[in-house]
């Protein structure tokens, strides 16, 4: 009979780290970016039907980087959490650190449990406030870990360099407009140079507390988004135009009905 | 209990692939928190709860209007003055309820969140066939219920966006599901409001001939039927309106259907009986 190899805890919990970090380090960014109206989600994702960035509830979203069968399955169980706490509660009782704390412990006891394999993901749970200091940036790692993010973040495969873009540029309290050229800058900035990403391969959603709707979050796309992305222009009828379309999206369709 | 309480971990069943339904979620997960679920003694309870009485639809071009009266009643009491029974479904539909308000402002809290949750999961809206036969399930769970007495019997309608029209359904207790055109009526007063579309109703209505045609059934239905309840000029109180087209549903302003219902009653003082309608 073979003797089993002793591997001492340290090292088992080190072998199962590096496994989920490598996994997470192959995927794109997602860029997380705090603005006056809400919280803005920007990633490079030419998928139109798989998404990186999804609606929870009313007024909190979920970014996720990572393998896409294991983020799915998460959001789904955060989908249902939710309108389960809101059908037996009320809608205000949802709040995205009760989500927070239950992917905690879920992520956490997956990465300790010996006879399963680590999830691959990092996530966040991002929720609006009424006013700007009170929306929230939680981001979770493979291992359950939370922390609570302020200003911007960024997850997944070139974190740093793209982090590094944000703290140089990043202003507070700035416009829709500023962040999404911020956030897709930063996506595109690499140590080898910057490079432009095409309005088809971003994914851009944002939480904005301004919508009239219950329901506060919706994807940039398209033609929106190219306008968004315009290159600024110092003459003000084109930003009037902005938002006269800015109030039009609001009206129409729900979030997420057009892939 | 609701959610993981008894793990700190998500409960298997939350992480589970397949169902996009959130009744069925409910269903295996709190089968308690389900509207209608509990077994009651033998007997009529009809007259233990109050109840929501005439709500109509009618079709334009371009859209669909729905409006309820704000009376629910316990017997010959009235139980409240400003009840609402027309609600948004989702973005592009509205329920209206007659029957048993308890149980029915559950079933639409829980068709609300159905909708919501298929639509979040999927990424995609439910038809507006695969909404209406949702409701008729919900419907059909009550059925023990409505034998005793606890009737819920909703008036869904939306615009579809497929073919780009209104729609009108309504139900019967057993949750058999009927497409109606043009427009309709549910609820104690329906008879009386019916029969005032059928004399109102015009195919080239717009939206404004719509709001002022439902205002004017739900006064006729007022005007004949005890349970429902006409404007309220003293407290102004007037019906809930709530409009769908291909921008999504609004509920109308509470002054501009008071504008509408003013002017109602206005005409009313001259002639009690409403608008003349041409023999030939």
């Amino acid at each position: 009979m073979s003797t089993p190899f002793y591997v001492s805890p340290e090292q088992m919990m080190k072998d199962r780290a590096d496994f989920a970090r490598k996994g997470i380090a192959r995927g794109r960014s997602v860029v997380v970016v705090q603005y006056a109206d809400g919280v803005l989600f920007a990633s490079e994702n030419p998928s139109q039907a798989l998404h990186k960035v999804s609606e929870i509830y009313d007024r909190i979203a979920f970014a996720a980087v990572g393998r896409y069968n294991e983020f799915e399955n998460l959001r789904i169980a955060g989908v249902r959490l939710a309108d389960m706490r809101g059908y037996s509660y009320d809608r205000r009782d949802v709040t995205g650190r009760g989500l927070a704390n239950a992917y905690a412990q879920t992520l956490g006891t997956i990465f300790s449990a010996a006879g399963e394999k680590p999830y691959e993901v990092e996530l966040f749970v991002a929720e609006v406030g009424d006013v700007a200091s009170e929306d929230q940036l939680y981001r979770l790692t493979y291992d359950g870990q939370v922390a609570d993010e302020h200003d911007f973040a960024v997850m997944g495969g070139a974190a740093e360099v793209v982090a590094a873009h944000l703290e140089e540029n990043f202003v507070q309290g700035c416009t829709l407009e500023a962040a999404v050229r911020l956030a897709v800058a930063a996506l595109g900035h690499s140590e080898q140079g910057d490079r432009t990403i095409g309005v088809d391969d971003l994914e851009v959603a944002v939480l904005d507390r301004t919508r009239a709707q219950m329901r506060k979050f919706y994807r940039l796309r398209g033609a929106r988004l190219s306008e968004l992305l315009l290159p600024t222009v110092a003459d003000p009828t084109p930003r009037g135009s902005a938002v006269d379309s800015e109030a039009g999206s609001d009206t129409a369709p729900a979030p997420d009905t057009d892939l | 209990m609701i959610g993981p309480s008894d793990s700190p971990r998500l409960a298997a069943a939350y992480m589970q692939p397949g169902s996009v339904s959130f009744t069925d979620f409910l269903a295996a997960q709190a089968p308690d928190l389900l509207p209608g679920r509990g077994v009651l003694p033998a007997g009529d309870a009809a007259g233990l709860a109050p109840h929501a009485t005439t709500i109509v639809a009618a079709t334009f071009d371009g859209g669909v209007v729905m409006a309820g009266d704000r009376r629910a009643t316990m017997g010959h009491i009235i139980a409240q003055r400003d009840i609402e029974k027309v609600f948004p479904a989702d973005e592009y539909s509205a329920v209206g309820i007659a029957g048993t308000a308890g149980l029915a402002v559950e079933m639409v809290r829980l068709f609300q969140t159905e909708l919501e949750h298929y639509e979040k999961i999927e990424g995609t809206t439910l038809s507006m066939d695969g909404k209406a036969n949702r409701l008729a399930a919900l419907i059909r769970n009550n059925l023990g219920m409505a034998m005793q007495g606890l009737s819920v019997v909703p008036l869904f309608a939306g615009f579809d966006l497929e073919s780009e029209k209104g729609r009108i359904f309504s139900y019967d207790v057993t949750g058999g599901r009927y497409e109606e055109t043009a427009f309709h009526a549910v609820g104690s007063g329906s008879l009386f409001a019916r029969g005032s579309l059928k004399k109102l109703y015009r195919d080239d209505l717009g939206e404004g001939g719509c709001v002022g045609a439902v205002i004017q059934a739900l006064y006729d239905a007022a005007d004949d039927d005890s349970a429902t309840g006409g404007p309220d000029l003293t407290r102004r109180i007037f019906p809930v309106v709530q409009v769908v087209t291909a921008d999504g549903g609004r509920r109308l302003s509470d002054e501009l259907v008071a504008e509408v219902a003013d002017r109602v009653v206005a005409a009313r003082m001259r002639r009690p009986d409403g608008p003349v309608a041409e023999l030939l």
